[in-house]
């Protein structure tokens, strides 16, 4: 039991407990603060893998803009918990379920990939980050030039059509 | 090290978890929190095969899949915004008219 097993346990049990509390949470301002946690919690198990630009992307973009952007709609529309209505009897029931056969299968799939190539190497952290942020710098601007192009294109796409949503129509006539 | 083999099961963990939030929650606003959820565990797994292999390629992809789901959030969250202009609700059971 080394250090980096306890740390990772740690950080998953802190992962999936925020995971659930922000689907059980009857406020969607809790929600969104479980899920920014859950996040962070990612960003440092990508730390762990060494990707520290990933992490701090994960921090910037997701942790910071777009759960800030939810909390800001959340606040704006007054949606914090929605009123009580009838809801399916069945629907819960059947979606845990679900859910329980999904992970299951997984696991089980896990477990025998596991007998059959038992050999795979760990993952670590390379010696020295500052050089793998440099390395993935130019692989990114070279290999990956024609993809980052395009990723601009579709922020700017986004953002135009986000605006054209949100604006008021003009009446004509 | 942690065997690549835990990784992948958080992962399968916490997409679960996302499932789940999409089937049984009516908020449209975390529904879309769970598709984020989800969308993240694909991430942890990218980036620990990329961990593995030793390769850049991984996590080129999950910084491109994070400007995909930035890009996405602003578009679903004006949707959202229009949606409870017209209805005054974001229960999702009550959006069942194509017609505002």
């Amino acid at each position: 039991m080394n250090l980096d097993l306890i740390l990772f346990l740690i950080l998953a049990l802190v992962a999936i407990g925020t995971a659930l509390g922000m689907l059980i949470s009857r406020n969607a301002v809790y929600s969104a603060l479980f899920l920014v946690l859950n996040f962070v919690t990612v960003a440092v198990f990508y730390l762990l893998l060494g990707a520290p630009f990933i992490a701090m992307s994960q921090i910037t973009v997701y942790a910071g803009a777009i759960m800030v952007l939810f909390l800001f709609v959340i606040m704006l529309l007054g949606a914090e918990s929605l009123p009580n209505a009838e809801v399916l009897p069945w629907q819960r029931p059947f979606a845990i379920t679900l859910a329980v056969i999904l992970v299951g299968e997984a696991a089980y799939l896990l477990i025998t990939r596991a007998t059959i190539a038992a050999d795979v190497p760990l993952p670590g952290a390379a010696p020295n980050t500052m050089v793998n942020i440099r390395e993935l710098g130019l692989v990114l601007f070279s290999q990956y030039l024609l993809p980052f192009e395009v990723t601009s294109i579709l922020l700017l796409v986004a953002m135009v059509g986000a605006i054209v949503l949100i604006r008021k129509e003009k009446r004509v006539g | 090290m942690v065997p690549i083999d835990y990784y992948v099961l958080l992962s399968a963990i916490l997409f679960t978890i996302g499932a789940l939030g999409v089937l049984i929650r009516r908020n449209a606003l975390i529904i879309f929190m769970s598709v984020e959820l989800m969308l993240n565990s694909a991430n942890l797994v990218m980036v620990a095969f990329s961990s593995v292999l030793k390769s850049f390629s991984g996590q080129i992809f999950v910084f491109f899949v994070i400007a995909v789901a930035a890009a996405e959030v602003a578009v679903g969250l004006a949707l959202i915004v229009e949606i409870f202009k017209s209805k005054r609700s974001i229960d999702v059971d009550q959006m069942n008219s194509m017609k505002g």
